[in-house]
């Protein structure tokens, strides 16, 4: 089952290829990894959308935790949460072709970004199913170049830690303020 | 007043405790060399390799808990101490490896011996990080040394860069450390404990199944009252042996793959198996599908990832070992369950398993077999000396046949199962205890590996007894090829060469040989006596196998005890080669 993690890490060098190479070290799966800046400018916060049964996420979620840069990690997947990506589509638009984009831009809340005498380049934001629909309605027009964000998450009320797993291990939780003389 | 880079690593390695240092100098780590010059607290020790530097630094950890510091150069310096990371990394060794690094301004430039180090050993360390101030050197150092020693161990390095090594700057060391990203779950939840104490009351079969989390957290004890307060049997993996007493009524013997019939029994048949410090490695387990079918299962460890990453089970608690098993057998204690009656028909049935196929071997009296050698070495130590292994068959008889007395006395390479480890971690192991006795049961095969280190055992007077287990063979892989590849010995031959007793002679050190029965007792107690490096080369019997053993994808229940009637003990090919070597 697909699932949508998001993981607050320190904004240090290397953070990225820790938790890229921890995925690929142990073989599980990535569908989609976006990274950005906080509010706080020492953290980072990824999403990444990956897919295993449940034990396989128990790992993926407990290994990240134990990355050393890693200061949170919450699974959204069982709670409700919000979710975008920003898609980019360049099309093909000439002559009546265009005014049809229009409309199925439209129809999306799209907008158009860009415009040359034989392309349009639309902007849409939303959830995968919404790029998707889209996606297929441009492509009778002829899709010339795609690029989308990946999948960028938040959870609606306060976000409750990942798992907090029955051996009291809160999976995700880490103390601020441990100390060691 | 200031310091530079190299004064500031100097002076944080001694505010940590160090005492001993392991390494190899090179062009970027030589300010840190002309520190060490003057130095008179840390002791440096120079060895001939960098891998064996880093088994030594490993051998000292083991031994002492406290973490083995490595200290080389660049490029080559650092990529040779690979192996022995991910070796330390895989049996959660603790250990601070400071390399030296092109300079700053350098870095990505495919300098001269410039390598990404921190991204090389970005897998297999628990952290790493170069440092590019010398500001920020003390703290990152601190927080090396915090990270390597606390929660599940592990190695942790730090890269240096030529200018920041230079540099100066006011040195301010950081009494405390405090990482946010990284705090070790310590006390168990109370809640599980209790549950553990529960199925603990509840058991009829109960097994306890522990492992070198044991030996890091100091918890032998613990282990050895929860124990002998419940009457429950104990096995041990690999790394736990010396984590409880050998010779105790209530042992078992290591489990395994080539573990004692009563300890994999007494796993298959248990209701209730306690795993404490240990992590169901597939050497452990066989075929996870048959593995202990009827049991309920506790397992204590300090890391989150070890539980339900084989195996599902019924009880995990997370938390340090010493203090989870204070509190259950507090609990045990004072609910009275630590005063039950022993659990007569448990003990008589593994008391039967142990008479049904206790471990043997036949002496006989033409060739000289391993296990009587390491039977010998036990018996004229009375248990107490410190033992290093290679990796192999030796290591395997060395782990069956010789009883751990006490704890951080078995030194090997479990997880990664590196062969050339057992020499450099001796001498690791000599460095921390001066006066013991540390025998290295070498494999002669392994020993070559890192041979070189025989020169760092004569240079500093360290007097390592290398017991090697000469069969002429990598005798694992030929066990292998005789039980699964029809005999058919592909290039696990290794003959005659090296003379290891001239090749000890030439590198200063003594060289004995025994190759008959009559003869080991001879050698060991000559071994014994002088003071200085020794290396034995015990010739034994080339096709000697290592039972019992579970072949691979079996279940625990399904063990091998002798070789298989349908196959020929020596392979058509190379028998001609082999008897040479048993008549020279
Ligand atoms: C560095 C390394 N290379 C290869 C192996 C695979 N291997 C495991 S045991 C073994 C044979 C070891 O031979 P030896 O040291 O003579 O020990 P023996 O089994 O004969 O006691 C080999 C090649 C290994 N463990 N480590
Ligand atoms: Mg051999």
């Amino acid at each position: 089952m697909q699932h949508i993690i998001s993981v607050l890490v320190e904004n240090k060098f290397g953070v990225l290829a820790r938790v890229s190479g921890l995925f690929s070290g142990r073989g599980f799966n990535i569908d989609s990894l976006s990274v950005g800046p906080t509010l706080d400018p020492t953290t980072s916060m990824m999403t990444i959308v990956t897919a295993g049964d449940d034990r396989i996420i128990e790992q993926i979620t407990k290994q990240l935790n134990k990355l050393v840069d890693v200061i949170r990690v919450v699974d959204l997947t069982d709670k409700e949460y919000v979710e975008r990506e920003t898609a980019l589509i360049k099309i093909h638009a000439q002559d009546e072709d265009r005014g049809e984009a229009l409309r199925i831009a439209d129809i999306f809340r799209a907008r158009i970004v860009d415009s040359t005498p034989n392309t349009y380049t639309i902007e849409i934001t939303g959830d995968s199913k919404k790029i998707g629909a889209i996606l297929n309605l441009l492509k009778p027009l002829g899709i010339k170049e795609f690029i989308c964000t990946g999948r960028i998450a938040i959870a609606r009320e306060e976000a409750r830690v990942a798992a907090v797993r029955e051996e009291g291990a809160p999976a995700s939780v880490k103390d601020r303020r441990s100390s060691l003389a | 007043m200031k310091l530079s880079g190299a004064q500031i690593l100097i002076e944080c390695l001694r505010r940590e405790g160090v005492k001993v240092v392991f390494g190899y100098p090179g062009g970027v780590n030589l300010p840190i060399f002309d520190v060490l010059y003057d130095e008179k607290e840390i002791e440096f020790i120079l060895c001939r390799h960098e891998q064996g530097g880093g088994h030594m630094a490993e051998g000292y950890a083991r031994a002492t808990g406290k973490p083995g510091v490595l200290l080389v150069t660049s490029g080559p310096g650092a990529t040779n101490t690979v192996t022995a990371i991910v070796d330390a990394y895989m049996d959660s060794t603790p250990m601070v490896i400071i390399t030296g690094q092109v300079p700053t301004h350098l870095i990505g430039n495919d300098a001269f011996q410039e390598a990404d180090v921190v991204g090389i050993t970005r897998p297999c360390t628990k952290y790493n990080m170069l440092v590019k101030d010398v500001n920020d050197l003390a703290q990152a150092l601190k927080e090396a040394f915090y990270i390597a020693a606390s929660g599940r161990p592990g190695p942790v390095l730090v890269d240096l860069p030529k200018d920041v090594l230079l540099a100066k700057t006011e040195f301010k060391y950081p009494e405390t450390v405090s990482v946010r990203s990284y705090s070790p779950i310590l006390k168990g939840n109370r809640w599980q404990i209790k549950q553990a104490a529960e199925e603990i009351s509840k058991a009829r079969k109960p097994v306890i199944y522990a492992g070198g989390g044991v030996l890091h957290s100091g918890a032998w004890q613990e282990l050895l009252d929860l124990a002998e307060m419940t009457h429950i049997p104990v096995t041990l993996t690999v790394m736990g042996l010396g984590a409880f007493p050998g010779q105790h009524p209530l042992f078992l013997g290591m489990l395994g793959m080539h573990g004692t019939y009563c300890a994999n029994m007494a796993m298959h048949d248990a209701d209730l198996i306690i795993a404490v410090g240990s992590r169901f490695d597939d050497r452990v387990t066989g075929k996870t599908s048959l593995f202990a079918p009827n049991a309920r299962i506790v397992h204590i460890d300090i890391d989150p990832t070890s539980i339900h990453k084989n195996i599902k089970v019924h009880v995990p608690i997370v938390g340090d070992v010493k203090i989870v098993l204070r509190e259950l057998n507090t609990i045990l204690r004072t609910s009275g369950v630590g005063s039950m009656t022993p659990f007569r028909e448990w003990i008589d049935q593994i008391a039967g398993w142990k008479r049904e196929h206790p471990l043997s071997y036949n002496q006989g009296d033409s060739l000289l077999k391993p296990q009587y050698v390491i039977e010998k070495i036990y018996e004229m130590t009375h248990g107490n000396a410190i033992v290093t292994t290679d990796v192999g068959q030796h290591q395997m008889w060395a782990a069956q046949y010789y009883m751990f007395n006490r704890p951080r006395t078995f030194i090997n390479s479990g997880g990664l199962g590196t062969m050339g480890y057992g020499l450099p971690a001796a001498i690791g192991a000599q460095m921390a205890n001066r006066d013991s006795l540390v025998v290295c049961i070498a494999g002669d095969g392994s020993v070559v590996m890192n041979i070189q280190e025989l020169a760092t055992a004569v240079a500093y007077n360290l007097q390592v007894k290398v017991a090697i287990i000469n069969n002429k063979y990598l005798g694992m892989v030929r066990q292998w090829q005789q039980l699964f590849y029809n005999g058919r010995y592909s290039s696990s031959f290794m003959g005659d060469s090296p003379d290891f007793v001239k090749l000890s002679e030439a590198f200063g050190a003594v060289g004995l040989r025994a190759t008959k029965v009559g003869e080991v007792e001879g050698v060991l107690e000559e071994a014994f006596r002088v003071t200085t490096p020794v290396v034995i080369d015990f010739q034994v019997d080339p096709y000697e196998n290592c039972y019992p053993m579970i072949p691979a994808g079996a279940g625990h229940n399904e063990m091998v005890f002798e070789d298989p009637e349908n196959i020929g003990k020596k392979s058509p090919v190379k028998e001609e080669a082999a008897e040479g070597v048993l008549t020279a």
